[in-house]
């Protein structure tokens, strides 16, 4: 998961079983190019984030064009298009956590984490802070999603025992 | 059980039965449950009487239209040669929505058996469940769910024994709100930038992978095994005040009430029921404000209005709102509401897809506004520049999106305009925004 | 014929086939539908929604490109409503787009700039917010992407990936934060690629050899035909002060629809060049001298008349139908051989895949069939060696390398019509200045035996003449009849001498030519 430095020559994701994992894929699908959005989840899984690589690699494997892809990855959110830190943290403040204190609890993690601004890497690399749109659990402000663990109710209280779980 | 809250007396539980239950996401604990009777049943029905059931049912579309699924279902073409598809649409992304991810989380097999029904109904043999890329732990239930589904022979080319091949593949989306409108779904799936699509045509003609294709929302699905095994009359029964409005829903309440959850009720309940009795009221000493029932994308409704509102489709239209996906943001009177709808505002902007000209650039021109009247740096002209400014974003565009985030401003306005005045006339402090 | 469905634009009556869109139908009842993502050229995505228009009995405005006719409508793209919608689409385009009109290349043909004037608000209601950015870009060898000007119509986008079918660019982001984005590894470089300049409808995309050369509204255009290959594609010469800068493609459905490659696109700077024979050169005393055009004229009348043997023609591939009729005419009655210049490059074909029959031909030349019909041989090689000892070597706007030029000097006589100055001047006895495509009336026959006609551009220079007139005039001299005295006049010959042309006449050819029972079946 640990994010590449850039200067880091890059290996191809889609080597043995990480292949495979995409090549089961293709018959579920009448086109290749549905296995787009599963290939870059595979891409970031290994990297942490998409590089230009990764993007040559996906279009390749599916018969596309790296532009074609870039416009994909570019699209949506959830696809890193830099290094990220180790975790990523992405925190809802969308209106109904936004009222429910969401706004603290993000002051608390950009704080507790060392990052101090959205969108950077704290300086030991173990966190990125993201402002996220609404992560569909309002009920339970506020949702926050570290790496994949969806955690419900973070308050600014809880923050500081939460990073410690995460090395 | 309920969840996170035990089931409130007032609710009327079906789909949230074993909310809290980790036992019944087993494909064993499902069926001790009684589970995949309904899909027993269904496959020795015809299609045609599945859809009959579901039409006699008065089940509407549980994801934001409100359209009759049993409507929906008979647009598809018969004996075309062509193959179908049922797409279940799991990006549950609308702010104050947080049905889906329950039923997902705690009865994954009782949305897989709604969809193989439905997938039965409608001729297809593919189904596609697209859950939004930040439902990791739904995913996670889900995937060991379909897998169990596989194994004991629920899914696969011979589907309980009945020579049917019903096949679930999930998809995960990416981090885009837009992918919850059923064409931009489609394009997701297809590899491509989720931008919605226009119509005609529609996905019965042309849906995904340009094949005959029906998209139902989560709950919509889940609802359809109970339909088939206590039959379409018993549904209908469930229904409060409008005969167009029948069985329960699931609200998801978030905001400022004591006991925030989702709750399931009847069809017709009125609405301060659900907020007073089972959320437990707003938080100590404070008052009902406004309320935001159907998802962050329908008009506010102030206090009055919510008062005397009734829980169903023609209920929450009749206060000048919609029922949307039941997503019910509910707000004291602590609440600044110019914050609220810039940050609503902000939320589209960040969604637009970038086609259509008044979205792209209408959503963040709004938000421009809305953060210099937050300022205190507004000008009186500014209101009706924003009136101006939703009035050209609705009903303009390929989908709605520019529609969504035109009305909690104008609804905003109309009944807030006091809190609007007070930053324009530096009565309020400005809020650092 | 396909169905007709009847209905009412604007007050306007008309009936067009089943399945027209209503931007198309408001064309036939003179009713121009403002829009930036439509092009007829192109699929339509219905997105800057600026063709909204009101169909009665719909309460949401439509989009005129995307929606199609049907029977009774009663269509206002001119009503309160729609008027509204499109002041605000211009209002939201605006609100990001510079207001660096002064410096833009589009300016003056921008389709923002003259839509807002039309019927855009008179003055902002953005205040002081401040504009997206993003830096210059470039694109491309002939691409620059200025992404503040953008009102992401996306046409480029689905240029490259629906008619060059090489799918280079992309929308990139979203929102407002979305601009067009290139493959880095992958620019522009596709053979038709300078089309996405001329469909931007705003300076988004900007050519960089037109770049700040000239204002819009200084042009001067004239229609023509591209000399780069066979294809014979429909251009526009674009003049400042009597210079090209600029070819752009013009539309013809049944050959290039709305395009042009690249190639032909960049073939302009011979039209310009200045070192021109401006006088008839005539030797006298071992040397060149100019004179007047009678002069001329007798001095090749001399030479063909006194021409004992075979005679060979070394006419340009760039010669027009009129022109190598009339130099047939004139060396009628002698054992001529005539040869035109058809150059073949080694580069295979570079299709339009999106569009059928339309690529940059190996055969670089426009007139081909032309002149074969006009029996003028493509055998280059044989026609330059029978000239080395030929009576009379006819040079007619021919290239010719210095050797190829010495090697005529075992010919006994060597006469050149040449626009081109100090060309084969040590072997010819006469030169005579002719004027080039760009500066003459006429026309070419494309390889599928399309007849298309260009007009002049740019006026000639000094007394430099069409080659017809001259080969007309000396061949009248020489007993033929009277001269032509028009290119209709020299069509009308030229079209005589050989059956292939069908008897056509220019004015039945008019802007976008005709296809010929010579064209292959299929194409139109």
């Amino acid at each position: 998961m640990n994010a590449a430095h850039p200067s880091v020559p890059y290996e191809p994701v889609f080597v043995g079983p990480t292949k495979q994992k995409l090549e089961a894929l293709y018959p579920k699908y009448p086109t290749k190019q549905a296995c787009l959005l599963p290939a870059l989840w595979m891409v970031q899984e290994a990297r942490g984030w998409i590089p230009e690589q990764g993007i040559a690699e996906v279009a390749q494997l599916l018969g596309l064009t790296p532009a074609y892809v870039k416009g994909v990855v570019t699209f949506y959110t959830m696809y890193h298009q830099h290094p990220m830190g180790r975790h990523v943290i992405q925190v809802c403040t969308t209106s109904p956590c936004g009222i429910c204190g969401a706004e603290e609890t993000l002051k608390a993690l950009l704080q507790h984490t060392g990052c101090q601004e959205l969108g950077r890497t704290s300086p030991d690399g173990r966190f990125t802070v993201v402002e996220t749109e609404c992560l569909g659990a309002c009920g339970f402000a506020t949702p926050v999603l570290i790496g994949n663990d969806f955690v419900e109710s973070v308050t600014p209280e809880r923050v500081p025992g939460l990073l410690q779980r995460y090395s | 059980m309920g969840y996170p809250h035990p089931s409130h007396p007032k609710e009327t539980v079906v789909l949230s039965k074993y909310f809290g239950d980790a036992g019944a996401r087993s494909y064993a604990g499902w069926t001790e449950r009684g589970g995949y009777q309904a899909l027993k049943k269904a496959l020795g029905m015809t299609p045609e009487q599945i859809i009959e059931d579901v039409k006699a049912s008065g089940l509407r579309g549980r994801g934001g239209a409100g359209f009759p699924t049993g409507l929906k279902w008979s647009f598809m073409p018969k004996n075309d040669g062509k193959a179908h598809y049922l797409v279940c649409n799991a990006d549950e992304s609308e702010p104050g929505t947080f049905k889906d991810r329950e039923i997902m989380r705690w009865t994954p097999h009782a949305l897989i058996e709604g969809c193989a029904v439905a997938a039965y109904a409608i001729g297809a043999e593919m189904i596609y469940i697209y859950i939004r890329g930040e439902f990791t732990e739904p995913w996670t239930i889900m995937a060991k769910a379909v897998e169990e589904a596989y194994a004991a022979g629920a899914l696969g080319a011979n589907a309980l024994g009945s020579g049917k091949r019903i096949e679930v593949v999930l998809h995960r989306g990416a981090g885009a709100y837009i992918c919850g409108e059923e064409t931009a779904l489609m394009n997701s799936i297809e590899g491509k930038r989720g931008n919605p699509r226009i119509k005609p045509p529609f996905p019965a003609q042309a849906g995904v992978f340009a094949l005959p294709t029906t998209v139902n929302n989560v709950e919509t699905l889940a609802a359809v095994p109970h339909i088939l095994t206590r039959g379409a009359e018993w549904y209908k029964g469930l229904c409060l005040s409008n005969p167009k409005s029948t069985g329960t829903k699931l609200f998801s309440v978030c905001g400022h009430v004591q006991k925030p959850g989702n709750y399931e009720i009847t069809m017709g309940t009125p609405m301060m029921t659900l907020i007073d009795e089972m959320c437990g009221g707003m938080r100590p000493g404070r008052t009902l404000k406004a309320v935001i029932p159907g998802g962050s994308s329908v008009p506010i409704m102030n206090a009055a209005e919510a008062k005397e509102c009734l829980l169903d489709y023609e209920g929450v239209v009749a206060k000048g709102s919609m029922l949307g996906s039941a997503g019910m943001i509910v707000m004291d009177d602590s609440t600044d509401m110019v914050r609220v709808i810039m940050r609503l505002a902000k939320f589209y902007a960040h969604e637009s897809c970038a086609q259509c000209t008044q979205c792209r650039e209408g959503t963040a021109w709004t938000v421009k506004i809305l953060e210099r009247i937050l300022a205190g740096e507004g000008e009186a002209k500014d209101l009706d520049l924003l009136l101006d400014l939703a009035e050209n974003m609705t009903g303009k565009t390929i989908c709605v999106l520019s529609d969504s985030c035109a009305a909690p401003v104008v609804s905003g306005i109309q009944k807030f305009r006091g809190e609007f005045e007070a930053y324009l006339s530096r009565r309020r402090a400005p809020a650092v925004a | 014929m396909s169905e007709l469905v009847n209905l009412t634009i604007d007050g306007t009556a008309v009936s067009v086939p089943k399945g027209t869109t209503l931007i198309e139908a408001a064309k036939q009842a003179g009713v121009l539908v403002p829009h930036y993502c439509y092009h007829p050229s192109l699929p339509s995505p219905a997105v800057c929604r600026m063709c909204l228009v009101e169909v009665e009995k719909n309460p949401k405005l439509q989009p005129s490109c995307v929606t199609t006719v049907a029977e009774g409508q009663v269509v206002h793209v001119n009503s309160a409503n729609a008027k509204k919608a499109r002041e605000s689409v211009l209002e939201f385009l605006l609100i990001n787009h510079p207001l660096d009109c002064p410096i833009c290349d589009q300016a003056g043909e921008c389709e923002l700039q003259d839509y807002v004037f039309q019927e855009g608000r008179a003055a902002t209601r953005y205040e002081d917010y401040a504009k997206r950015y993003n830096p210059v870009e470039d694109f491309g060898p002939d691409v620059l992407y200025v992404p503040n000007r953008c009102i992401l119509c996306t046409r480029c986008v689905r240029f490259m990936d629906d008619v060059a079918e090489e799918p280079v660019l992309c929308v990139a982001e979203r929102g407002d934060r979305a601009f067009i984005g290139i493959d880095p590894a992958h620019k522009l470089t596709h053979e038709w690629s300078g089309n996405v300049v001329d469909l931007c409808p705003v300076g988004s995309l900007v050519s960089k050899d037109f770049l700040h050369k000239a204002r819009a509204w200084d042009l001067d255009k004239a229609a023509s035909v591209c000399t780069g290959c066979s294809q014979g594609c429909n251009i526009t010469v674009e003049t400042r002060d009597d210079a090209v800068v600029r070819l752009r493609p013009r539309p013809n459905l049944e050959v290039n629809r709305h395009f042009m490659c690249d190639t032909g696109r960049a073939d302009y700077r011979w039209m310009n060049r200045g070192d021109r024979v401006e006088a008839p050169l005539v030797r006298q005393d071992g040397k060149l001298q100019a004179t007047d055009w009678l002069k001329g004229f007798e001095a090749l009348a001399a030479l063909v008349k006194g021409a004992n043997g075979p005679v060979v023609v070394l006419a340009s591939g760039r010669a027009s139908v009129e022109s190598l009729a009339l130099t047939k005419k004139l060396v009628a009655g002698k054992t001529a051989t005539l040869a035109v210049q058809v150059p073949m490059s080694k580069n295979a074909e570079a299709p339009l895949k999106g569009v059928p029959n339309l690529a940059l031909r190996q055969e670089r030349a426009p007139n081909g069939t032309g002149a074969a019909w006009l029996g003028y041989s493509k055998d280059w090689t044989a026609a330059l060696n029978a000239a080395k000892g030929a009576a009379l070597v006819l040079v007619v706007g021919a290239e010719l390398t210095d050797a190829e030029w010495a090697s005529l000097k075992g010919a006994k006589a060597v006469a050149v019509l040449a626009a081109v100055d100090a060309v084969g001047e040590d072997v010819a006895q006469v030169v005579l200045p002719i004027t080039t495509v760009a500066e003459e009336l006429g026309a070419y026959v494309n390889r599928d035996g399309r007849i298309q006609r260009f007009w002049p551009a740019k006026a000639a220079p000094g007394m430099a003449r069409p080659a017809w007139w001259v080969a007309g005039e000396v061949a009248s001299l020489l007993g033929g009849g009277d001269a032509p005295q028009s290119a209709d006049a020299a069509f009308k010959l030229a079209v005589a001498m050989a059956p292939q042309f069908g008897g056509v006449a220019y004015a039945e050819l008019g802007f976008i030519g005709r296809a010929t029972a010579q064209s292959p079946v299929g194409v139109a």
